[in-house]
């Protein structure tokens, strides 16, 4: 556009004449106000009748010549003049701020209100934990209300589908313990129990902690992302009015479905990660198969597996309502499922974290060392 | 009437998702400062007509021209004057979900006006904010703290930042309250007198369609099966046009413009 506005000034009868012309709009209208700004008379008439075009900051810029100034209009069209009385009367004290807060304040409220989140959270949950109960003993008493598809879709979803990523996971770092195992017991020529720690790490913590920590990062976000986004539009309310409660069509298949494949698949995580270590023992160390499992058949106690049996599903039952729980809190927008989704995760393996603490020294007092 | 300025020329154009084909050879011209509704039942392609137009949506075939210049293959860089001259309007409004109402509407002045100072730009949403009918504390609210009207108010007031010669409507009173409708319907017919603008309207509000629109077009079999005043689409013999504003509730609206008429 190379129409320019052009503004002159001159003084006519006591009264100081502001003639516009060219074009009023929003790409002049920076140079326009700072040269405006410069013009301190009084007694303000705003001549605009060679104005060709003009768009509504320049409507506005005229407005507020006459609001503050106390301009008088004169030559304006009729379609400047609409724009002029448009403008004016959009005049209003609308407010675009926020209000101040000050950071003390502003931070003193974040402490406050996390706080307060920390503790609806946790009533939340055992609150969501007693509808569970609930529901179980609905179904328990109504076994016709217990959806199968949904169940073994489920297990499908959070048990076969995991095997992959799961094993090779627990494969690598069973290969990793032994490995660094092997470099420190080497100091003291004590390579053969390289086994023992392969072994017992592997079935007493390490297989289903880290299966646990992939099953939230894999079905815990997606329970929480997929109820989230049923939640946004609509659907879960819609079940409802159907008279399908959510808890029984969603939520328990899910908790049911983790529950059971957690201490399959935390078992099945140390067993590889055995396999990793036996491997890295027969290659690197010269131990042959044979041998290391003999020697793993010896040194490992079957409490160590009486213990994964017992703490998996209690794990997935910990991951599998941190993902429920957190996706039927979405509200609001889109941006909400993935806070609630990232919540979830993290949620999960936190409290995971610290109740295989409290596992480790229960199964400590009780003598399964 | 005379020969206008031709701002939109689709020709040819066609459209498909998978097998699904959505237009196939569609023609469409708007021409400047017009009203130009564009109706069809569910599933005809409305607003994917209006993402091709846009640029939103690269059509399988056909030519798209908006203000002369032809939208299809350009780059992004070469499309941004193009853009700044037409304002959009999504169906849920489409804001920023991170701004506030008044910082949304300040993103296109400060995109394509770097540089102007905060003091005026707070001016200009404080009157854009009030022009499309928000309350007075709308401002400051971010779009999660909107209704679903609210955040259609907010949207039109984006999209008119800019003062734009263009501008694309996709169903903008769908969810609105009657009164709400009726003063958008005002604001878009006052708007368009005084900046001259053109506006792309899709729409099912027949009262809308009787209100302020100079020329429909009816989508219908992928392609845009007629384009005329009211009237004259009501003088065709197409069984979709004449149950579309013969039905019960086209004749209520035609009913209700009538009397407004006769009022006036």
């Amino acid at each position: 556009m190379s129409v320019t506005t052009d503004l002159s000034s001159n003084v006519e009868g006591g009264k100081c004449v502001l003639r516009f012309s060219g074009s009023l709009t929003l790409l002049r209208v920076r140079r326009l106000s700072e040269e405006l700004g410069e013009i301190e008379a009084e007694n303000l008439v705003v001549d605009l009748s060679d104005v060709e075009k003009m768009d509504t900051v320049g409507a506005w810029l005229i407005h507020k010549l006459e609001r503050d100034r106390g301009a008088t209009i004169v030559g304006a069209t009729e379609e400047q003049q609409l724009l002029i009385d448009h403008v004016t009367g959009a005049d209003q004290p609308v407010k675009i701020k926020r209000d101040y807060v000050s950071p003390f304040q502003r931070v003193l409220g974040q402490i406050g209100a996390s706080m307060m989140l920390a503790g609806r959270t946790m009533l939340g949950l055992l609150g969501f934990f007693g509808a569970l109960l609930i529901t179980i003993w609905n179904i328990i008493r109504r076994p016709r209300r217990f959806r199968l598809n949904a169940v073994t879709q489920q297990f499908e979803v959070v048990g076969v589908d995991a095997l992959g990523i799961i094993g090779l996971m627990s494969f690598l770092v069973g290969i990793v313990i032994a490995e660094q195992g092997a470099v420190q017991l080497r100091q003291f020529g004590a390579e053969i129990y390289t086994i023992n720690l392969i072994g017992r790490s592997a079935l007493k913590e390490l297989g289903v902690l880290m299966t646990a920590i992939m099953v939230a990062g894999r079905s815990g976000s997606a329970f929480a992302a997929q109820l989230g986004s049923m939640k946004l539009s609509e659907e879960i309310d819609a079940m409802r009015t159907i008279g399908v409660s959510p808890m029984e069509a969603l939520i328990f298949p899910r908790v049911l479905a983790t529950v059971l494949m957690m201490p399959l698949l935390g078992f099945y995580a140390a067993v590889l990660a055995i396999v990793g270590g036996g491997l890295f023992c027969w290659i690197s160390l010269g131990i042959p198969p044979v041998t290391f499992i003999q020697r793993t058949r010896e040194v490992v106690p079957m409490t160590d597996l009486w213990q994964t049996i017992i703490k998996a599903p209690v794990f997935g039952l910990i991951i599998a309502m941190a993902g429920c729980f957190q996706g039927l809190q979405v509200q609001g927008n889109a941006e909400e499922v993935g806070l609630r989704t990232t919540t979830a995760v993290v949620q999960g393996i936190f409290l995971v974290i610290v109740i295989d603490a409290f596992f480790a020294v229960f199964f400590t007092e009780i003598g399964w060392t | 009437m005379t020969e206008r300025e031709t701002i939109i020329e689709v020709k040819g154009l066609r459209n498909s998702f998978g097998t699904q084909v959505v237009h196939e050879d569609l023609d469409l011209a708007v021409k400047r400062g017009e009203i130009f509704g564009v109706v069809g039942g569910s599933g005809t392609g409305k607003s994917v007509l209006m993402r091709s137009i846009i640029g939103l949506q690269k059509p399988d075939a056909g030519e798209i021209t908006v203000f002369g210049e032809s939208m299809i293959g350009r780059d992004e860089e070469e499309a941004k004057h193009v853009r700044r001259r037409w304002g959009v309007l999504f169906q849920g409004g489409a804001l920023f979900s991170g701004l506030t109402v008044a910082e949304n509407i300040q993103v296109p002045i400060k995109e394509f006006f770097p540089g102007l100072d905060q003091e005026l730009l707070d001016e200009i949403a404080v009157y854009k904010t009030a022009m499309s009918g928000l309350g007075v504390d709308a401002g400051a609210k971010y779009p999660s703290e909107l209704s679903g009207g609210m955040r259609k108010r907010a949207g039109i007031a984006r999209a008119l930042a800019l003062d734009p010669e263009l501008l694309f409507l996709d169903e903008p009173t769908a969810g609105l309250d009657p009164i709400g409708a009726a003063a958008f319907d005002q604001l878009i017919s006052e708007l368009r007198h005084a900046l001259g603008l053109t506006v792309f309207l899709i729409t099912h509000d027949l009262d809308t369609l009787y209100a302020i629109c100079d020329r429909v077009a009816v989508l219908a079999d992928k392609k845009v099966v007629a384009v005329g005043t009211i009237p004259e689409l009501l003088a065709l013999d197409h069984e979709w046009i004449q149950e579309y504003f013969k039905g019960p509730r086209g004749r209520a609206a035609a009913a209700i413009n009538e009397r407004e008429e006769a009022d006036a």
